[in-house]
């Protein structure tokens, strides 16, 4: 399995972070991106997620690259649920270890930066009063 | 030239499809998302898009080539 992927199907976290553990490690930290109750004042029922998967998986592969380069790190794997999400779903996983905490501090904040701003996948909310609408990176309704 | 055309998130809304394959005279992204828009009245500007030609990013005034598969990309909204 690549360090980065999309799933249709729950993430299990305690496995990924599982796969972290390393003797050359003495730091682990992970980002868990959840479904909230609500966005921009709106009540949300729940959510889709969309994505461009040949290009989602490549990017976010290169987005792992980058952050082995750039930061002392041992490992680092991401994983991003697609499809149908309900409230307190696991949405988005980032798990980095690392000999030291500052880098695998700096490693995890860096990979969920780039992935949302550079991974073709897409966010549409469905509010509790019936309507959906698609996102972008402010919050605000691409429509 | 034919190119093949994916559709995401609000443009996918907007054109009522997946995908088409596009029959144009369009030489790059650009003419091409130009002419796409007066057919399916996207109101995203091309400036808030990115374009994937066969599968990965690329420049907006970047030559086509017939059989391309062109992708316009919405702001991304992961995570």
């Amino acid at each position: 399995m690549s360090d980065f992927f999309l799933s249709e199907t729950p993430i299990d976290a305690i496995a990924l972070a599982r796969a972290l553990e390393s003797s050359a490690a003495g730091a682990s930290v992970s980002f868990e991106g959840w479904v909230r109750d609500h966005n921009d004042g709106r009540a949300v029922s729940r959510l889709d997620y969309q994505a461009y998967v040949s290009l989602a998986q490549a990017e976010g592969e290169r987005i792992l690259v980058e952050a082995r380069a750039r930061f002392a790190i041992v490992t680092a794997r991401c994983a991003h649920r697609i499809g149908s999400l309900a409230i307190g779903d696991l949405a988005v996983w980032v798990g980095v270890s690392a000999a030291h905490r500052g880098a695998a501090f700096d490693a995890c904040r860096y990979i969920i930066d780039e992935v949302k701003q550079r991974v073709p996948i897409w966010k549409n909310e469905h509010y509790a009063e019936g309507e959906s609408g698609w996102l972008h990176p402010d919050n605000t309704p691409v429509e | 030239m034919n190119y093949r055309v994916l559709y995401f998130a609000s443009l996918r809304d907007r054109a009522g499809r997946d995908e088409e394959q596009v029959n144009s005279d369009a030489k790059d992204a650009q003419s091409l998302y130009a002419e796409l828009q007066r057919i399916h009245g996207f109101t995203l500007t091309q400036a808030r898009l990115r374009v994937a030609i066969n599968g990965d990013f690329a420049s907006w005034d970047r030559a086509l080539s017939d059989g391309d598969e062109v992708v316009f990309l919405p702001p991304m909204s992961g995570g």
